[in-house]
This record gives C-alpha cells, structure tokens and sequence, in this order.
C-alpha cells in the first residue's frame, strides 16, 4: 500500500471524511484549554505586563503562516512532478488558510506593538517579513483565480510558488540588512521572550532526567521567564495545526468536488 | 538570439513606446514627488535615494506586459518555440531586450533626476551603480512574471501584483546602497548583494520562464 | 519515413479531442486533413508540431526539421517585409535565398512596412517564412486563408516544386482544393468518444 493512493480524489475523500470531525473536535478543545489556561491561569510577566499573553495567538499563527506556504511549496513540487490533482489543488486550498494565519500574525503583533513600541506598526524586520509573506499569498490566490483551465493554472501557480519561495527567502534576509540600525536599542522582543521560553523548558526537560551534573547552558535573556508558559504555548500551538489540517481537508474535499462538477458537466456537453 | 535582440530592440525603437513611455513616467513620478513632501531640500535629499529606485522599479513595471504580449498576439511565440532556439534563451534575450530599452534608458537617466531632487553628490556614483546591477534583475524578474501572465487577457494588473512583491529584494538593496553612499558609508555590501541577485535572476529565471511559456503555448 | 503518427491522441483544454490518428508520409508527399469546423484539425496540427504532447502515441519526424503555420503569421508590423524575413532566416541560421520573393511575389514589396501590406499580401508573407526557414516537415493550419485564387495557385505550386520535389512532406488541414495530388484524411471517424482516456479530468469522474 503506498502513500500515493491517497492521491485519488475518491479514496482522499473517503479517507479525509471521517477524520474531518475528530480533527475539528481536537482543534476546539487545545484551543479553548490552551487560550484559557494561557490568558487566564498564567503570571504576567514583569516587563511586558499582560501583553505579552498574546503570544499564545500571535506566536502559533506565525508559525503556521510560514508552515502553511511551505506546505503549499513541497504539494506544488509533488504536482509539477507526479501530477497528482489532489496536491495542486489541495495548494490552493491551504492559500486562503495561510493568509488569515499572516493577517491574524500581523493583527495580533500591531496589538502587541502598541503599547509597548508606543504605536501600532513598526517598520520591524519580522513584521515587515509577514507583511511581504501577505504579498506573496495575494499574489498566488490572483493567478488562480486568474486562469480559467484547471491545469494550466496548477502548473503556473506552482512555478509562482517555487520561485516566490526563493524570493521570499531572499527579502526576510533583505528586510533584516535593511532595518538592522533601526530597532538596536528595541530591548523588548516578543521573539526573544518566546524563545527563551522554549529554551527553558528543554533544559528543564533535560535536567529533569539527566539530573543536575548534565545541566545544559542556555543563553536565558531574562531571568523571570519560567516554564509555566510554554506548556498552554505548546497547546495553542499543538491546536493550530490541527485546525490547520482539519480546514485543508474540508477545503481539498471541496475544491475535488468544484473539480468533479466540471469534469461532468463537460462530459455531459460532449454527450 | 542575437537576431531575436535586434528584432526585439528595433521593434522598441520603431514602435516608440519602448524607450519613450518609461522614461517619460519616471520623469512624471520624480516631478510629482515635491509636489507632495513640499519643496523643503533638506526632506528631499533625504528621501532623493528611495524615490529615485521606487519611481525606476515602477518604470520599468510599466512596460513588462509588452515583452511577451505582443508576440503572443501576432502568433510569433509558437513560432519560436517550433524554432531552434530554445525557449530558455529566448527568456533570457527577452529579459536583456527588456533592460536595454528600459533599465539601461533609466539608469543613465536618474543623474539628472537626481538633481531635481537634490540628491547628495556623494551619492550620484551609487545611484549610478545600484541602478546598473540593479534593474538587470529588474527586467528578467518581470520577464518571468509576464511568461506567467501571457495567457490572461488584460494581465497588466495581475502581473504587478504577482511581480512587486518579487522585487522587494532588489529594491531594499538598491535603495540602500544609494542612502548609505549619500551619508558617505561604504555600500560595498548592498552593491554586492544586489548583483548577487541579478546573477541569480539571469542564471536560474530564465528556466521557470520558459516553462511558465510552454505550459501557456499548450 | 520522414513522418510517422502513431495512435496519438490529443486534447484540447485538457479532453480528448481525437484518438487513434495514424498515418505516415514519405518524403515528398503531403496530406491533406478535412473535418468539420472543432472537429481538432488545430489541436493535431499543434500536437504533431510539439507544442502540447499528446496524451497517448508517438509522433516522429527528424529533429529540428518541424515547422508550424496558422492563421496568426507571426509578422511585425513596424519591420519591413525583408526584415521580417531575414529575422526568420536568422533565427534559423540559414542564408536568406533570394528566389523566395519571386515564389510568393512579394518582389514589389521589400521595402514596404508589413503594416501597410493588405490582409492577402500579409498572408502571403506569413507563407514566404516557410520557403526562409528551410524545414523539411510543415504542419500547416488553414494557410490559404484571405488568399486569392491566383496566389492559391502560387501557394501549390511552392508546395510542390519547391518543398515536395526536394524531399518535404506537409500534414494540411484546408477547405478549399490546392490541386496537390495529396491523399485527404477526414478526421470525423477519429473524434474521441468517452473510451478515449488521458484527460484531465478523469481522475474526477
């Protein structure tokens, strides 16, 4: 039994259908635990004040904005070459998807920005980079939109996407040289913060089973930063990506059926 | 290709929309820009190196849905592609074709824009620099994206909006290059970046445009 | 054989349009393809010249000897008739022969600006390609299009004596007759019904 069986749009459906449920349900149920237990059961931090409880949207998001054009770049690869519909079609489905995660990134980081730079955009390099990353997303949805044979439009947005991949890659290196003199004195990161997060909590992991004599340097900025915040990040995080999974499945099932509704419509004109 | 070049470079100059049109916008938006900040020298110098590079970029934008176009129109393409050259060169004299009508028009032009903005004097030889490494990688990125949008009738918008956000490297880099060598900085580093991505642009682009083109001809 | 089509099947916007065409020419023969208007004639004429692959069979002719004409001549209006020919020429890398004007009787014309030449003139130019480029096998897509009966008869005759006689072969969908001693092909038989399979759409259905 190989992988690409579930290349048919029939055995996708079948397969996709009953886990659609499951996976909503999981979605709902991280997020709703890991947002509460976030927002609500953890400590403020002492610089940042509650604000930066937003990480437990803003940070996820992010992460998928990325994720989900990545995922979008290696199902273009499998179209170009294995020609599977349900992968270029299952690329058009993740595009809108991975738009909202970058605006809720950008919305989520204006809010955050705020009150701690004082207003509520900053030409900062990674806002900048999701900005960019939004292009790129309205970009690709217009060439589909744009073209009205299937196919022809599944091959040019794949190309799109592999060259905007590099392209993409090329600006946030861009954006970081141009704005490196700017926000030198910006001590408060958000990035910085959640990193150290998850840095801390590896090396309490770590230390916690290889005892005290195995104890791993991290380079920990700031010293209230505890693991009590990673675990409801993990969640929010954890629940993202299956409500990611769960909309693609719901949006590929749909675009199959766009697609099954015009191959009979023509077939029935041919007679 | 060189036959392709001389075509395509004749056509420019017969047909003058090639040369005039862009140059004529970038005069247009270089004008207007005081216009709209104020006439203060101080504000102008200023921002005299990122306006110069964002009224090029969008001068050379405005012809990029020529290049392809018109050959697809007159049928000329199929016939290309059924010719001995490859359809990868003739992405890449196409984007050359593009550049000698447009960028290089543009670079030699923005000195003199130059001066109604009252851009540094230090920084009139990066202007130049930037915009000669620079809008090569301009040209074959757009050439790239009108492969692309070929096939759509009225594809003009979509193709900006498919190649701006392609150009955002080029033109951070560029820009920059201008803005540190007016404050007297070395821009050794954006000068170099900026021809790394022309190299790459002319090295690997002309292969995703020749394949967007034979998934068009289908 | 300088042509051999076996079994292809093409499609147009993804369906099958015609399966199951075979034939092969010779050198010096030439085939004409009848059938109604959307029976395929353009999509096998640019299926045989390689610029879309058919979904099934082979299609074979010596390499870089292909060439593809329709409707559209691929001619500039602001170059002059020699221009645009010579432009042909060279993209070939072959020498422009001189004889090429006379066949297509476009001496008068040189000079002019392809732009200014009448519908009938501009096609004839469009055909005055195929003598410059110097391929063996055309795949000619209705050439006789807005030409008058005398250049018809032109058309023919640089057909046969100048392409056929030194070794060509032509695959020519047209309605009207060339007076070519050419076997004729009606496509109709060939239509693809819902057996043919590789289009796009079936992984759908």
């Amino acid at each position: 039994m190989s992988f690409w069986e579930y290349a048919n749009p029939k055995k996708f459906i079948a397969t996709t259908t009953p886990i659609l449920p499951w996976a909503f349900g999981i979605a709902a149920a991280c997020l709703i635990v890991g947002l509460v237990w976030g927002f609500f059961f953890t400590p403020d931090d002492i610089r940042q004040g509650s604000t930066v409880k937003i990480i437990y949207l803003h940070v996820p998001a992010a992460m998928m904005a990325i994720n989900v054009w990545g995922m979008m770049l290696v199902t273009s690869l499998i179209w170009l070459i294995r020609r599977h519909h349900v992968s270029a079609l299952a690329a058009r489905a993740a595009a809108p998807i991975g738009i909202v995660m970058t605006l809720i990134a950008l919305v989520t980081g204006a809010i955050w920005g705020q009150p701690m730079w004082g207003t509520w955009w900053a030409w900062d390099p990674r806002l900048t980079s999701f900005l960019i990353l939004f292009l790129f997303y309205l970009g690709y949805m217009a060439l589909w939109e744009a073209i009205d044979d299937p196919d022809t439009a599944a091959d040019l947005t794949s190309i799109l996407c592999i060259v905007g991949s590099v392209f993409a890659f090329l600006s946030r290196f861009a954006v970081q040289f141009w704005n490196q003199g700017l926000h030198q004195a910006e001590s408060v990161s958000l990035w910085e913060w959640t990193f150290n997060v998850i840095a801390r909590f590896f090396a309490f992991v770590w230390n916690s089973i290889f005892g005290a004599e195995q104890v791993i340097e991290v380079a920990v900025r700031e010293e209230n930063v505890s693991n009590v915040f990673f675990v409801p990040l993990l969640i929010c995080m954890i629940g993202f990506v299956v409500l990611f999974v769960a909309l693609v499945f719901q949006r590929t099932t749909t675009e199959i059926r766009v697609r099954r509704i015009r191959a009979l419509e023509s077939r029935a004109r041919r007679g | 290709m060189i036959a392709l070049l001389a075509r395509d470079l004749r056509l420019a100059v017969r047909a003058g929309g090639g040369f005039g049109l862009g140059l004529a916008f970038f005069l247009i938006v270089i004008v207007l820009i005081p216009f709209g900040v104020g006439p203060e020298a101080s504000v102008l110098t200023r921002i005299a190196p990122g306006v110069l590079w964002v009224a090029a970029l969008l001068a050379a934008l405005l012809s990029l849905d020529r290049i392809f176009a018109l050959d697809h129109e007159d049928g000329s393409l199929p016939l290309l592609a059924t010719s001995p050259l490859p359809l990868e060169g003739v992405a890449l004299t196409k984007g050359v074709a593009h550049w000698l009508t447009t960028g290089l028009p543009l670079t030699l032009a923005a000195p003199a824009l130059g001066f109604l903005l009252n851009l540094a004097p230090a920084a009139y030889p990066y202007l130049l620099a930037s915009l000669a490494l620079g809008t090569p990688a301009l040209s074959m990125i757009g050439t790239f994206g009108a492969a692309l949008t070929v096939g759509i009738r009225r594809g003009g918008l979509l193709l900006s909006l498919l190649v701006l956000p392609l150009y955002v490297p080029t033109l951070i880099f560029g820009a920059e290059a201008v803005r540190l060598g007016s404050d007297g900085l070395s821009a050794t580093v954006p000068l170099a970046m900026l021809s790394g991505i022309t190299l790459f642009s002319y090295a690997l682009l002309p292969f995703a445009t020749a394949a967007a083109l034979r998934i068009n001809l289908r | 054989m300088m042509l051999t089509v076996e079994n292809v099947t093409c499609a147009r916007g993804g369906m099958p349009v015609l399966s199951g065409v075979s034939f092969a020419l010779d050198a010096g023969q030439a085939l004409v393809l009848r059938g109604p208007n959307g029976c395929g004639k353009t999509t096998l004429l640019r299926t045989l010249a390689g610029l879309q692959s058919p979904l099934a069979g082979s299609v074979t002719f010596p390499e870089d000897e292909g060439a593809y004409a329709s409707h559209a001549d691929g001619i500039k209006a602001q170059l002059s008739v020699t221009e645009n020919l010579s432009f042909w020429a060279d993209v070939h890398g072959r020498p422009m022969p001189d004889d090429v004007f006379t066949s297509f009787d476009l001496d008068d014309l040189r000079d002019r600006l392809a732009g200014t030449l009448s519908a009938g003139q501009k096609r004839r130019l469009g055909l005055a390609r195929l003598g410059v480029i110097g391929r063996k096998v055309l795949f000619l897509d209705e050439p006789t299009v807005s030409l008058d009966g005398f250049s018809v008869r032109m058309f023919a005759d640089f057909l046969r004596d100048k392409h056929l006689a030194q070794g060509g072969v032509a695959v020519i969908a047209t309605h009207i007759d060339l007076g070519l001693d050419a076997p004729e092909m009606d496509l109709t038989p060939f239509k693809a019904d819902h057996t043919a399979t590789g289009g796009s759409d079936e992984a759908f259905l």
